[in-house]
């Protein structure tokens, strides 16, 4: 051929299966040889050890009790925050959830009543029923009905109290950031990189510095939550300010727009469909994070479900992990519908009739709650519980179903879990970064071969080297898992229309629930351990591996497809030689969701005792130590950066090889 | 220079502007003559959007920028705006260089003075028909009533009467384009810049808008510069056509120049397929009067082709009036029918 391939003319070898047997080869070479080596390069010496977890520790407690800036104690100027960070908490709890109430104890009176459960559900299924339609109205009748009836509500109303709070803080910092990033060229590379980072330290290193800078309770609570959930939102603003149309900025100078009013009148009202995407986006992190946070002493659903898991009582448990999925759900739908308004246009889709009838909805079953206290808290006496049907379900399973499903378990922990997380610890640390790097230069040259390289030496370096393997172990195999389930079952789909939306829907569901979720049925199944948090982690990974399965499927042009079956392809031959190269480099980026995915559950995992980093954070936190903390969640981020970086290079080669600009 | 220098009052006076992109545009300024060529800037990595552009601008005069895309054009209008920073050279509007002005008087200038209409439209998705219109007065601080109701004006100039309060997204590109050009003009502005308007709509929509135009420019004659790779556009609608060429302007003439003395064998190919009769005015073809005479009177504006049923119907040669219907020359219909027939 005539035509010289990209790769070719950047001088890497085209020989690439020759490489990858190579690699094999070497790994094995290294596991039997590593006895052999000398031990500084196979355990990580005393001597490369830096006490990062050391200075962090000292340093927030030094921020903590020392720092002061002009005899203004930090740590006051923390608890201060704190405090006003309480008032609109407990401001939105009184109107939701609680009520006003004098006196404790015996003594407690209840002075003004919360909104009734039955207004805000009829409120909001009006405000579903106009920018979305009847189906989403029925959706949300049934979620505050269930949260109601089952005796959820107050909790939900805590943690939707939170959620709010949390939107709107990280709303109006994330647009700021955002625009700043924006404004400054210079600035913007700099933010995405912190964002980077930022999104794949586990949720658990989050809480702990703001444990110690503001306190156990629902304010540190807001402070981990909002900071967890600025990166999409900074993100989604400065990728929305750059879809304004320069021409559309040109009107805005054309007209002698100031920059106030360039800003407020042209660009964010411009740019609002994507913003609102990236609303939708910070909603759904801040429940996660909120369940989460309810550990901490913010209350709410996630505190039922864990509470629930302390008992064993899983019933429960489910009840109120189904509880989150109302939540989660109802607000999901919202905020997607009002983006999806947004970017086609629909307007006017709210009077100010619909303001007074809404209005009216909330106000009278609250003023008739007066008599009726059932209308301000559904009476405990008649709150409906499934709890005993789910643990009897649960019994039941066990009873007659525990050989089989113990005998999977043991099977699986014994053949294949355990032997390869050994070959992982057994790994000289050495040999393992070299190698690393050696695939980083190979797929994306010397700077991600050198940055794999430096994040690698973290890991050593901080002696977090062997908890490190035990994340690599549990990921891979569970990522191994949601892929041999997820890639095929898309790719499945993907040849047939008929399927598409159901399946669409499914995902959108499981993507939306909080993490917490996904630990009760393995744990229920497979009580704790490490094939618990393998299942939890599958199924938690599973859904970007269909989405993109049945994406990269999609993005097959179609004109290739035609031209096999011009020259008389087989089904089977057009999948391999055609469809297959052509999804490659979609397929790479599931991959790289999916591991994405996989990373941030593995902390929640640690809930059922694994034995890697994300214990390792946990175990921190539960002994409020931030250096540990702060170190091992550090070290989780590393590895999803190099994760990243080696998927992100293959998926970029793989888009060159097959001639295509992959954005 | 075979240009045709301007007929009216000048307006806008364009001198030896230059934008240059690459990696050393700054230093551009400090290059000799002799360094300029395009061969030489590409040694440099330089590229020459607009090379050495210049020309005058009379007062309600259309000028039509012409090119094929990446020849510039859109650049130019830019830099007559502003919106690009040219690297060098002057831009006079009505004799005072608007590339010393501040920040302040040059907003000032182009929010009294300047409309402009955009290739995509530009318009806000936020904001109703009338809200879009309205909006270049709000930006001034007028307040909302007032603005509006300047807007409804507009909206029915254009045509737009009862889509007051749609939204852009429920308006076909056409209209769309018509709320782009209400907007343009509701500041009453002195200059009009058009930058590639219909060429995003099709044909039908395109020769309504052009139609519109024509109509808007009769009732209020404007200084305009429209930017267009549509020649047909140009010949309908320009007093003077620049044609570009990889950022040099290689001619500035009339329609009717172009086609019959084209400067360069890149115009002549350019203009090849257009039917001279459509160019070429009566005035053009016509002998002087000689004493009173008979015959049907027609105009010394016309085109050929406007009169084409006139020339074919049989008699005597035509009776030539300028615009203030004093008779100035015959038209031999023979001669006529020569231009009607060639180039078909």
């Amino acid at each position: 051929m005539a035509d010289v391939s990209p790769a070719a003319r950047q001088g890497a070898p085209a020989a690439r299966p020759w490489f990858g047997l190579l690699v094999a080869a070497g790994v094995l070479l290294l596991l039997i040889a590593a006895p052999l080596l000398p031990a500084v390069w196979r355990e990580v010496p005393a001597a490369l050890r830096l006490p990062l977890s050391d200075w962090i520790e000292g340093g927030m407690n030094w921020l903590a009790r020392d720092a002061a800036i002009g005899g203004l104690a930090f740590s006051d100027v923390t608890r201060a925050l704190a405090a006003a960070a309480q008032w609109p908490i407990e401001a939105l709890q009184v109107l939701l959830a609680e009520g006003w109430i004098h006196g404790a104890g015996f003594n407690k009176v209840q002075l003004v009543p919360p909104l009734s459960w039955l207004g805000i559900t009829l409120a909001t299924a009006l405000l579903a029923w106009r920018i979305s339609g009847r189906g989403l109205a029925v959706m949300t009748l049934v979620a505050g009905l269930y949260l109601a009836l089952f005796g959820l509500w107050t909790s939900a109303m805590t943690t939707l109290a939170s959620v709010l709070i949390c939107v709107v803080a990280a709303l109006v910092l994330g647009l700021a950031i955002g625009i700043r990033a924006h404004r400054s060229p210079g600035m913007e590379p700099a933010v995405r990189a912190v964002m980077n980072v930022m999104q794949t330290v586990p949720i658990f290193s989050y809480l702990l510095p703001t444990l110690l800078l503001f306190g156990y309770g629902p304010s540190a609570a807001l402070f981990a939550t909002v900071v967890y959930a600025l990166p999409p939102m900074v993100h989604a603003t400065v990728l929305a300010l750059r879809s304004v149309p320069p021409e559309t900025l040109e009107l805005a100078r054309m007209t002698g727009c100031s920059r106030r009013q360039t800003l407020w009148q042209v660009e964010l009202p411009v740019a609002l469909p994507r913003l609102a995407i990236g609303l939708n986006q910070v909603v759904m992190m801040t429940l996660n994070m909120v369940i989460i946070a309810s550990m901490i002493g913010a209350g709410g659903l996630g505190y039922d479900v864990l509470r629930a898991l302390r008992r064993l009582d899983f019933g429960a448990g489910f009840e109120a992990g189904m509880g989150i999925v109302a939540l989660a759900v109802v607000l999901d739908r919202l905020t997607q519908a009002a983006a999806r308004n947004q970017s086609i246009g629909r307007r006017r889709l709210w009077s100010r009739r619909d303001s007074l009838i809404a209005l009216a909805l909330l106000a009278v079953p609250t003023a008739l709650s007066y008599l009726l206290p059932a209308l301000a808290v559904w009476p405990k006496g008649l709150s409906l519980t499934s709890a005993p049907f789910w643990n009897a379900a649960v019994s039941f399973i066990n009873q007659n179903f525990f050989d089989p499903l113990e005998a999977i378990r043991t099977f699986m922990l014994l053949n294949v879990m355990n032997p390869f997380r050994d070959a992982l610890a057994a790994l000289p640390w050495s040999a393992a970064v070299a190698l690393l790097a050696l695939a980083g230069w190979r797929l994306g040259g010397w700077r991600v071969g050198g940055g794999i390289a430096a994040m690698a030496m973290f890991i050593v370096i901080t002696g977090y080297w062997l908890p490190a393997t035990g994340s690599v172990y549990l990921t891979l195999l569970a990522v191994a898992g949601a892929l041999a389930v997820g890639m095929p079952f898309g790719i499945w789909v993907s040849a047939r229309p008929r399927w598409h939306q159901p399946v669409q829907l499914l995902l959108d569901t499981l993507q939306t629930l909080p993490t917490l979720v996904y630990l009760l049925p393995a744990v229920m199944l497979f009580r704790n351990g490490d094939f618990s948090a393998l299942i939890a982690i599958s199924s938690y990974a599973v859904a970007p591996a269909i989405r993109y399965g049945i994406a990269g499927m999609a993005h097959v042009p179609s004109e290739r497809v035609e031209a096999a079956a011009m020259s008389g392809c087989s089904k089977w031959q057009t999948f391999v030689h055609i469809r297959l190269p052509a999804a490659l480099p979609t397929l790479l980026l599931g991959v790289n969701q999916t591991v994405m995915m996989a990373l941030s559950m593995l902390v929640i995992a640690a809930l059922v005792g694994t034995r890697e980093l994300g214990q390792e954070v946990f175990t921190a936190l539960s002994q409020g130590l931030p250096g540990p903390g702060i170190t091992a969640g550090l070290c989780v981020a590393c590895i999803a950066l190099i994760a990243d970086a080696l998927l992100k290079s293959g998926a970029a080669r793989a888009a060159r090889h097959q001639g295509e600009a992959h954005a | 220079m075979p240009d045709t220098p301007v007929s009216r009052p000048v307006a806008i006076s364009a001198e030896g502007v230059w934008k240059v992109f690459g990696p050393d545009a700054a230093g551009f300024r400090a290059r000799p003559a002799g360094e300029r060529s395009p061969e030489a800037m590409a040694r440099d990595h330089l590229i020459g959007a607009v090379r050495d552009a210049g020309f005058q601008i009379g007062r309600g005069e259309v000028f039509v920028i012409m090119g094929l895309s990446g020849s510039g054009k859109s650049t130019l209008l830019r830099c007559l705006t502003r919106l690009i920073e040219p690297s060098e050279g002057r831009i006079l509007f009505d004799g005072q260089d608007i590339l010393t002005l501040g920040e302040k008087p040059l907003a000032e200038l182009r929010r009294k003075r300047m409309g402009m209409v955009f290739q995509h439209f530009a318009l806000l998705p936020n904001r109703t028909v009338l809200g879009n219109i309205a909006f270049p007065l709000e930006m001034q601080g007028m307040d909302r009533d007032r603005a509006e109701a300047r807007a409804r004006e507009l909206a029915e100039v254009v045509g737009l009467t009862g889509r007051e309060h749609r939204f852009p997204a429920e308006l076909s590109g056409g209209q769309q384009q018509r709320v782009g050009i209400a907007r343009s003009l509701t500041t009453d502005p002195e200059f009009w810049f058009l930058d590639e308007p219909f060429s995003a709509l099709d044909p039908l929509i395109r020769a309504d808008l052009q139609a519109e135009v024509q109509r808007l420019q009769q009732e209020h004659t404007r200084t305009t510069i429209f930017v267009t790779h549509d020649l047909d556009e140009a010949i309908r609608l320009a007093d003077r056509v620049a044609i570009m060429e990889n950022g040099r302007i290689v001619q500035i003439g009339t329609p009717e120049e172009l086609v019959t003395r084209p400067a360069t064998d890149y115009v002549r190919r350019f203009v090849a397929k257009v039917p001279p009769a459509r160019v070429i005015r009566v005035s053009s073809l016509m002998t002087p009067a000689e004493g009173d005479m008979a015959g049907e009177p027609v105009s010394a504006d016309a085109t050929i082709a406007e009169i084409a049923p006139r020339i074919v119907a049989p008699g005597g040669p035509l009776r030539v009036l300028d615009g203030q219907g004093r008779p100035v020359g015959a038209l031999d219909r023979q001669s006529a029918l020569q231009t009607l027939a060639s180039g078909i």
